[in-house]
């Protein structure tokens, strides 16, 4: 019988550092991943905790992790060569094909950029083609931003738009909260166009809002949550709300369904 | 088609069971109870019918011995990791039609919700078999006829205790003994209690709206419930647990990973690392485990997962009641498709 509880050790190749407590792991891995699925990764002795996708191609893939508690205290003490613990992806993640040839916008807070990522990426590289293709992200402030390598190359490719709460004394791009930068986005086709909300629960909540009120239909807009859990696998009930498992029925869903969810 | 026994014939029908099986019932804990000497029903191995307590309810579920309250999932020494061997005898538990019903609901948890089978609950579920005792009274806080939970009838053996005697039908061969002295073949079909006390209406799943989930009704257990997850811990169907790291070495080499209960009442349950957490109020998770027991368990699985076996009415230290709280539910969104 296969027990879905053991994980198995993976090495550690690169530690990216993007911001004081962001680092992104890079880890030697083969097997199918989707963009926006998610993996249980370990220190056997100290805990365990799902941790998104970032990135990954066919031997590899990236995780971007944030210093907020014992876990991920231990992991940041890692080096390249080390191993790490991981059992999965689990997850639905995101169909690309949504996306395919139409008007979309992805927004992030935060650290809800990373379960994103590489789908943006999938577009801005040319994998599939959108029509029109906005990245709308923010951060607290400047010292906050991740993937900023990315973005500058995306911006090449599509409409980039990176906000801070609150800028510094170098700061010369936009400022202000998500859903002030919502209007500034090409609504033009807004009744076809698709929207992906990923960050912070208020955020969220939030920028959805926002977005309805600017026209975006309900249907076109996409989410993805952050729970506790303890399995990933629909067992621990940690990540339940009402009759949803986030962990198997999620983390991805579309706004008539994630609207309906209450905790 | 079952067998009739004498009490001390089937005493001689347990030993014999026992060569090949643990057997477990309800029985008296000594000065166990939450009062100074004052006992408490439990389960617990036993020998003989005598140590089975037939009139009372236990005060925990039949659930602890098939889904331990902590087990550990693996062993690690460095990078190596090892499951615990496993080499237990099969099981006998005895238990009421509710219980048996609940067991299917931790069953579609553990074996069904989600594409994986949880490897450990499988293993040692695979080694039990049920007796079911036959009740036709029930207790003052039971309300499994309203949930549909007084009878079961996947039982692998029912029993009837009688004045110095018991009936039985034995279903699954496993359970049968050769050579039983003073064994009378009759016609045995275990009866069911068709009235309890206690009723509840619960409301149709259709009905439930958003606004039944943002009701003032719940912010009275706010006030009420003290989060401390006797309801979880006693309930039959409560199936959640929590991963718990332990480090055996101060430099981490060895060490395990265990699962153990946890509940939606107890705090620290949605807590993520970085401060986020869902359901800060108690009223709030009142609301999620009704809500999980008569509604959501229902949209998922066809079928409710409360088993109305009253065991959260029993132990709650601020005499909350589930039933009353179902009923009051049934009230307001009886209102609320009134009002539409």
């Amino acid at each position: 019988m296969n027990n879905p509880y053991l994980p198995q050790a993976y090495k550690i190749l690169e530690i990216r550092k993007e911001t004081a407590i962001d680092y992104t792991f890079k880890v030697a891995f083969q097997g199918n991943v989707i963009g926006g699925q998610f993996m249980e990764i370990s220190i056997p002795g100290v805990g365990e905790a799902p941790i998104s996708i970032c990135n990954f191609d066919k031997t590899s893939l990236e995780m971007t992790i944030r210093r907020v508690g014992r876990l991920t205290d231990k992991i940041f003490n890692l080096q390249a060569g080390d191993s790490l613990f991981m059992r999965g992806p689990y997850g639905n993640g995101f169909d690309t094909n949504i996306f395919k040839n139409k008007d979309v916008a992805f927004i992030a807070g935060g650290t809800g950029l990373a379960p994103i990522r590489k789908t943006i990426d999938h577009f801005m590289t040319g994998i599939d083609e959108t029509k029109i293709l906005e990245v709308l992200v923010g951060f607290k402030s400047p010292s906050d931003r991740l993937f900023i390598d990315d973005l500058d190359r995306w911006s090449k490719f599509g409409n980039v738009t990176v906000t801070v709460d609150k800028g510094d004394d170098t700061w010369q791009g936009e400022t202000g909260l998500i859903t002030t930068h919502i209007g500034k986005l090409d609504l033009s086709n807004v009744k076809e166009k698709i929207a992906v909300v990923v960050g912070p629960p208020i955020m969220m909540k939030f920028t959805t809002l926002e977005l309805i009120k600017n026209g975006f239909k309900e249907e076109n807009i996409w989410v993805s949550f952050e729970r506790k859990m303890s399995c990933g696998i629909g067992k621990c009930g940690h990540c339940k709300i009402d009759e949803t498992y986030i962990c198997l029925d999620g983390p991805v869903f579309n706004y008539i369904k994630a609207k309906t969810l209450i905790d | 088609m079952g067998i009739h026994l004498s009490n001390i014939a089937f005493n001689d029908y347990l030993e014999k069971l026992s060569e090949k099986y643990r057997i477990f019932a309800p029985i008296v804990k000594e000065g166990k109870g939450k009062f100074a000497e004052t006992n408490v029903v439990g389960y617990g191995e036993i020998k003989t019918l005598e140590e089975i307590e037939i009139d009372k309810k236990s005060y925990f579920s039949p659930k602890e011995i098939f889904y331990p309250i902590r087990e550990t999932l693996f062993y690690f020494t460095d990078n190596k990791i090892e499951v615990p061997k496993f080499e237990e005898k099969p099981l006998v538990i005895f238990v009421r039609p509710c219980d048996l019903n609940g067991v299917r609901k931790l069953d579609t948890i553990f074996l069904r919700n989600g594409e994986a089978v949880d490897f450990y609950y499988k293993r040692r579920r695979d080694l039990v078999k049920f007796v079911m005792m036959e009740c036709t009274e029930g207790f003052d806080t039971c309300f499994c006829v309203s949930m549909g939970s007084n009878e079961a009838h996947d039982y692998d053996a029912a029993i009837r205790f009688e004045d110095g005697s018991v009936s039985l039908k034995i279903v699954d061969d496993a359970l049968m003994v050769e050579n039983l002295d003073g064994q009378e073949n009759i016609d045995f079909e275990p009866e069911f209690i068709k009235e309890n006390k206690v009723k509840v209406n619960i409301p149709d799943v259709d009905k439930v709206t958003k606004e039944t989930f943002n009701n003032e009704i719940w912010k009275e257990y706010t006030s009420r419930c003290i989060a401390c997850g006797r309801c979880n811990t006693s309930c039959i169907t409560c199936s959640c647990f929590t991963m718990q790291d332990v480090s055996l070495s101060d430099d981490n080499r060895i060490g395990e990973r265990r699962r153990v209960w946890t509940g939606c009442h107890v705090n620290g349950f949605s807590d993520m690392a970085g401060g986020h957490s869902f359901r800060d109020k108690n009223g709030e998770r009142m609301r999620f485990k009704t809500m999980h027991k008569i509604n959501d368990f229902y949209k998922r699985f066809d079928e409710h997962m409360c088993v109305g076996c009253g065991r959260c009415d029993d132990v709650c230290p601020e005499y909350i009641s589930f039933s009353k709280c179902i009923n009051k539910l049934n009230e307001i969104v009886k209102e609320d498709s009134a009002n539409e």
